[in-house]
């Protein structure tokens, strides 16, 4: 399967990541070290984070349907996946990345 | 009469009506009539309902009027529809969603949740929707906001207490941003919204529904709550119509109408003479019953006929036969109604009485009538509506439609088909109470034919006949005949002609017996007299001969004495 495949070998992929914060919330930092931590472990060279701040651009809140902080948007490899929260829960971020399998 | 207690009640309190709170118009034809001036200005009114009562449409209504008519741009936040379904689905009543947000009146957003691609882990708040709904409303400077329907948050995220406090908090802060809000919630079995929203939006709650009676469905509208202001509490049909929403708040209307002591014509110049000389009053609501083929609807239309010849319009709401049988119909007995609808003073609406339910009627009749402007309405008949509701809605319906009349100074004749078993003076529905003036045509069957009569049977407010008319239609139109009274009974048609005919003979018949008696008496009296004549022509001649006698008598005497004399001296006698 061909899903399978691109699952199994995320090295030759390139992961874009797009926080959605609003100000520098508790939530919002942790999210952010959760993620970086998490990154870090799993994929540590093809990764990208991209912090955006719904406080300074407000419009940007559409694109991506962004209804809670912080979101997580992987927008790369599609598809886009939405996880929610300050991704404390790292089983089910990895779940919710579908990197779940890496790690094994 | 709870309803009417209401309505005094209503209008008692208006008088005393201390400062209210702001409002703000919804422009929703009726809905600003029934909350007194509209919701309560810069807080959130919950909308609840069940699937397709209209919900998202009061919602879109309530910003496309705010935009057009009250300068006031809106945010449209939908939770359900995307931007192309929502502008499809209201092209129809002629909004132009694309329009007003070019224009910077409307803004639109769609919040879209999918569980399947969303994951839940740790906590989060909400704030992406405060932000957007406030970019929204900044980019316009919006005064209303429309939340449609907020709830599906609770089926798209799986932490209901997450959305609970954020919801709380929305509600509030949409408070503080001033903005007039409409939530819209799916209604829940045994409250108001499946989610209990209702708690956090305390201020104004409308309740919409949709019911089905008799396989035919109204909406209506009910406004559950309304903190700080009165507030009609009864439930409103409304109707989702080419123009958008209207909702129909004729239980407003109290009985304080003004009365008019103005008369007109009812068509007939003989029942005019028989409704104290002068017809009807107008204002006045007229009840003609009977059984069928009694020539109601002659009477209806002679009522119309006699409006437009006063150049008045008239209404004349069809609910058996179309228009131009009608028309037909009344050619036949020499009443052309033809040229008044060409001059549009005539207006003739066949309706089918079981096309929609009572609430629909209403609401089109109201239509009919804002727009149209008739000083006369004529119903006929009323009987085929009542095949549409319970007894206690058909109740409702007339003496709702009824008080709208009156309050607009409109004249109303409704023909009421009474089936034969029934009593005569029984009017299925139980509103000859409501009306005015209230004639019956009755039918009386003798000597192999039927005719007609009519009787008044009450008339408020003017003298009128007790008397009982034949009633006759004939190719020149509609007459009232006098009809037989007299031998105790009342006669009609054939039977009253022939009675008539045999009173006359019988009178001739008098009259020749006394022309014979009195000839017989002259001549038994010239016969005395001839009598009295000859009897006194006897005693003249009787009379002449004793003159005769006494005379002879009294010259005998002297003869005898000169004789006696004349002999002395010849015997000459000493």
């Amino acid at each position: 399967m061909n899903q399978q495949n691109e699952h199994n070998s995320p090295e030759s992929e390139k992961w874009e990541l797009r926080l959605y914060v609003a100000g520098q919330t508790p939530k919002s930092v942790r999210a952010f070290a959760n993620l970086k931590k998490l990154c870090e472990e799993y994929l540590p060279t093809q990764y990208q984070i991209e912090v955006i701040d719904l406080l300074h651009n407000p419009e940007l809140a559409k694109q991506d349907q962004i209804l809670a902080i912080p979101t997580l948007v992987r927008k790369l490899p599609i598809p886009i996946r939405q996880i929610i929260g300050d991704l404390s829960n790292q089983e089910k971020v990895l779940l919710g990345l579908e990197i779940a399998k890496i790690g094994e | 009469m709870p309803l009417v207690i209401f309505i005094i009640q209503l209008n008692n309190t208006s008088k005393s009506r201390n400062v209210q709170l702001p409002k703000c118009p919804t422009g929703i034809q009726g809905l600003d009539e029934i909350t007194g001036g509209g919701l309560p200005k810069g807080r959130p009114t919950l909308v609840c309902g069940s699937a397709g009562c209209g919900k998202t449409l009061l919602g879109m209504e309530f910003l496309v009027r705010g935009a057009t008519e009250y300068g006031e741009p809106g945010v449209f936040i939908s939770f359900e529809e995307t931007v192309e379904e929502l502008t499809q689905n209201v092209t129809s009543l002629g909004w132009d969603l694309e329009q007003l947000v070019a224009e910077k009146k409307l803004a639109i957003d769609c919040l879209y949740i999918e569980p399947s691609e969303i994951q839940e882990t740790g906590e989060y708040d909400l704030e992406g929707i405060f932000i957007r709904i406030g970019y929204a409303i900044d980019s316009i400077g919006a005064k209303r906001v429309v939340l449609d329907t907020i709830e599906v948050l609770f089926s798209g995220l799986s932490n209901t207490g997450i959305v609970r406090a954020e919801l709380r908090r929305l509600f509030r802060w949409l408070k503080t941003k001033g903005v007039t809000a409409i939530i819209t919630g799916e209604r829940g079995d045994n409250s108001l919204t499946r989610q209990g929203i209702e708690e956090y939006v305390s201020d104004c709650v409308i309740r919409l529904d949709q019911r089905i009676y008799e396989e035919l469905s109204t909406r209506r509208l009910q406004i559950f709550k309304y903190r700080g202001s009165q507030h009609g509490s009864n439930e409103y049909p409304f109707l989702i119509e080419e123009n958008g929403i209207s909702v129909l708040p004729i239980t407003s209307i109290g009985l304080n109408h003004s009365v008019s002591s103005d008369r007109i014509s009812c068509g007939i110049p003989r029942l005019d003479a028989m409704l104290g000389g002068q017809g009807y009053f107008r204002g006045s609501s007229v009840l003609v019953t009977g059984m069928a083929g009694t020539g109601k609807s002659t009477i209806a239309a002679a009522f119309a006929a006699a409006t437009c010849q006063r150049g008045e319009k008239c209404l004349y709401l069809a609910f058996e036969e179309a228009p131009q049988q009608i028309l037909r119909n009344m050619r036949s007995i020499g009443m052309d109604l033809e040229p008044y609808i060409q001059q549009e003073l005539l207006q003739i609406q066949a309706l089918r009485p079981t096309a929609h339910g009572l609430e629909v009627h209403l609401v089109q009749i109201h239509r009919s009538l804002s727009y149209f402007q008739p000083t006369t309405v004529i119903i006929d008949p009323i009987s085929n509506l009542t095949l549409t509701g319970s007894p206690l809605q058909i109740k409702a319906f007339f003496m709702r439609l009824i008080d709208y009349l009156k309050s607009q100074q409109v004249t109303v004749l409704m023909n009421n088909l009474i089936s034969g078993g029934s009593s005569l003076e029984n009017t299925e529905i139980g509103i000859s109470s409501l009306m005015d003036t209230w004639l019956e045509v009755r039918v009386i069957e003798s000597n192999g034919e039927r005719n007609r009569i009519l009787q008044l049977i009450k008339s408020r407010g003017m003298e009128h006949s007790n008397q009982v008319r034949e009633f006759r239609l004939t190719s020149q139109g509609i007459e009232l005949v006098d009809v037989y009274l007299g031998q105790n009974k009342v006669l009609t048609g054939t039977a009253r002609a022939i009675q008539e005919l045999a009173d006359k003979q019988a009178s001739l018949r008098r009259q020749q017996q006394v022309a014979n008696r009195r000839r017989e008496l002259e001549q038994q009296r010239q016969v005395i007299q001839a009598q009295i004549a000859t009897l006194q022509m006897q005693m003249e001649a009787e009379k002449t001969e004793l003159d005769h006698l006494n005379q002879e008598e009294s010259l005998e005497k002297a003869g005898f004495l000169q004789d006696q004399e004349r002999i002395a001296q010849l015997r000459r006698a000493d």
